[in-house]
């Protein structure tokens, strides 16, 4: 059992497990799903499947796993990418692909300026490229090329954030760094000016969001890592405000009692719109964790465990609808072998994540049943591929995303950081028989 | 550290540990992530084991003191010994990649201040890739003197992201140099050091120091005098091509 699923990830380096991904519009206008090289988009005003029309490519969208999915703030571009190397950015009105840009190295995140004018996006060694998507509106841009902007030396940059005024890209990596960088008047010729560090996690940084309301519109940095605690901090000084050991409580909070599970990292995290409340999804955790933030004290703490109810939920990916108020979730992989899915999506919605802290947690029932969700089944047809799963495949599904998140921070591509994988993956290996 | 008199490796006579003992390979791979102890931020080196008598002092003044210099990739330490007389009121601390050459000059330093008390207390030396680690030992803006004398040449192409002087990284030395700190830098290869040269002088936050400004500067004059390569290019009648440069603040 504990090896099981490292021996599977090893003997399928052509085919490697990607965790399934979720993303939704500013204004709930359409929601997308990435399973494998996969897209999906389902537009909720016009309540019907998305075909996403692609002229450069015959057939097949993406080849290979998709890793980042996301919409700009503005809701005008969408922006997919992944292993495949190459970053597809979509207009949300045609759902045409508008440019392919080809990246040298695998992408592992990507990020949209506040006022749409750039994509970045972050390769498997480290480098953040920018691409200026000025003009386009929704018309096609061709040869457009990703000019260097900024590196994280030979780290895999785990997840890209803009700060919500837009002075400043923050990267997080898998040497435990943050870095915030002043991002510049022409982003083409480098971002040069580093503003701080945030240090202080002791495993890879695995998500980032910003907490931010109107008193705060600079807004404090939200992180998770794979050292199971969620920190918040003040960017412009890189100042650690407060640490939340959020494995540990999850472990103890756990309906089964399994303590040993309290290292758990964490996959990803999200804010809702007054900046009061941080859900988070941790590796092994059937549910999410609400966290309560208070701005004006710079604080974090644990607000409640909300378990979901009737299959083994472990979501692999957070999204907020600000407008609406709904958290939308997912959990899934692609290539799972053995059973009849080859890759498995289920989405689920939590309702009131903008309500005033207080209501909200005190709600018990706050997992949408699929006929509530928006869309209905219609949405989840086109997302999840399927209305209703075999319990087992949660399961394996659940394993199977452990070991891609193992991989995901160590593949790189040198002799010499593929010794370092090996190493890193016995001491993942051990982290999991520790867990199981 | 006297008591051992029967160490083969430490010279009877002057106490300071022998060069030979300490041979490593010229080059080693930054790109590799050796197992070393790495400072979860800034905060967290306690520079009173490198600096006991420094932080031995119960004054407050001398406590909070900061390291200033950092020579990238020390070597044996030339460079840091001369230094270290120089200005003796600085602290100061060489960063190292190769285990045995760390070793050698931690064994250099300890030797040197029993053999002159109240001597070199100010200098140091540290095993970490500061290509990786910069910014969890360096706070922003703390150091007034960066060193990159004699680095890896890394002359293939492909290679070329190894140089421990690139566009990228010298965002992060930018960052580590408070505005007027300098950066030397000197190389024997005349390729590298003319890829030094082109990425300082693109670099927005950098720029050259007058031949005036370097005449004045004594540190300059210790490039190619003080360290142990630079010696060796001396010897051999070759040349050095050096670049230093001034932080400034951006435009």
């Amino acid at each position: 059992m504990e090896d099981a699923p490292m021996e599977y990830g090893e003997s399928n380096k052509e085919i490697e497990v990607a965790p399934a991904l979720i993303a939704v519009h500013p204004n709930q206008e359409s929601v997308a799903v990435a399973v494998g090289s996969d897209l999906r988009v389902f537009d909720l005003q016009g309540d019907c499947a998305v075909s996403l029309v692609d002229d450069s490519s015959g057939g097949s969208l993406h080849k290979d796993s998709i890793r980042a999915i996301r919409y700009g703030a503005n809701g005008k571009l969408f922006v997919s990418a992944g292993d495949d190397k190459l970053v597809k950015i979509w207009s949300t009105e045609s759902w045409r692909c508008i440019s392919t840009v080809c990246s040298e190295k695998r992408v592992s995140a990507v990020a949209i300026t506040n006022d749409g004018l750039y994509v970045c996006f972050a390769d498997k060694f480290g480098v953040v490229w920018v691409v200026d998507v000025d003009g386009s509106d929704g018309q096609a841009i061709v040869n457009k090329k990703a000019a260097p902007m900024l590196s994280h030396y030979c780290s895999i940059i785990t997840s890209l954030e803009f700060s919500p005024e837009g002075q400043f890209i923050v990267s997080a990596d898998r040497d435990f760094k943050i870095r915030v960088t002043a991002f510049p008047n022409k982003p083409l010729d480098g971002a040069h000016e580093i503003q701080s560090y945030c240090l202080g996690h002791t495993e890879f940084v695995s998500c980032l969001a910003f907490a931010c309301n109107v008193e705060y519109p600079q807004g404090f940095l939200v992180s998770g890592s794979g050292d199971s605690t969620v920190r918040l901090w003040e960017i412009s000084s890189g100042t650690l405000l407060d640490t939340c050991e959020v494995g540990g409580k999850a472990g103890l909070l756990e309906s089964n009692g399994r303590e040993e599970e309290c290292c758990s990292a964490i996959t990803d995290l999200c804010t809702n719109s007054d900046g009061t409340l941080v859900a988070v999804a941790v590796q092994s955790l059937q549910g999410i964790i609400l966290l309560s933030c208070n701005l004006s004290a710079r604080t974090l703490s644990l607000a409640k465990v909300v378990s979901i109810g009737g299959e083994t939920f472990i979501p692999t990916r957070l999204v907020a609808s600000r407008s609406t108020g709904l958290l939308w979730m997912i959990t899934g992989v692609s290539n799972l072998r053995g059973y009849e899915y080859t890759s498995l999506a289920r989405v689920r919605v939590i309702f009131g994540f903008n309500k005033s802290n207080h209501d909200f947690i005190q709600n018990e029932r706050l997992v949408l049943e699929d006929d509530k969700v928006p869309g209905g089944s219609n949405l989840l047809e086109k997302l999840q591929g399927s209305v209703s799963f075999d319990e087992k495949v949660f399961v394996a599904a659940a394993e199977a995303v452990k070991t891609a998140m193992g991989n995901f921070i160590t593949v790189c591509d040198t002799m010499a950081e593929r010794r370092v994988r090996n190493a890193d993956r016995g001491r993942i290996r051990d982290h999991n028989a520790d867990c199981s | 550290m006297l008591a051992n008199e029967a160490n083969p490796t430490i010279s009877k006579s002057t106490g300071l540990p022998r060069k030979r003992f300490y041979r490593a390979r010229a080059h080693s791979n930054p790109l590799s992530d050796s197992h070393f102890p790495i400072p979860i931020a800034p905060l967290h080196v306690d520079y009173s084991l490198h600096y006991p008598q420094v932080f031995a002092a119960s004054d407050e003044v001398q406590v909070s003191k900061k390291v200033q210099f950092a020579d990238i990739g020390c070597g044996f330490g030339g460079l840091l010994i001369s230094l270290s007389t120089l200005f003796p009121e600085t602290l100061m601390i060489g960063m190292e990649l190769r285990d045995k050459v760390t070793e050698y000059v931690k064994e250099r330093i300890s030797g040197l201040r029993v053999a002159n008390p109240g001597q070199y207390q100010n200098i140091s030396v540290v095993r970490t890739n500061s290509m990786k680690y910069i910014p969890n030992y360096f706070e922003k803006g703390q150091l007034s003197k960066m060193f990159f004398l004699f680095p890896d040449p890394h002359f293939k192409e492909k290679n070329h992201r190894r140089r421990v002087i690139s566009p990228h990284l010298l965002d992060e030395y930018a960052y580590a140099i408070g505005v007027g700190g300098i950066i030397y830098t000197i190389t024997d290869v005349e390729e590298l050091g003319d890829w030094m040269k082109a990425c300082l002088e693109s670099h927005p936050m950098f720029e050259a120091l007058t031949f005036e400004e370097l005449e004045s500067d004594p540190v300059v004059n210790l490039l190619s005098s003080a360290t142990e390569e630079g010696q060796k290019v001396a010897r051999n009648g070759g040349q050095t091509f050096q670049a230093v440069y001034r932080r400034v603040q951006p435009s």
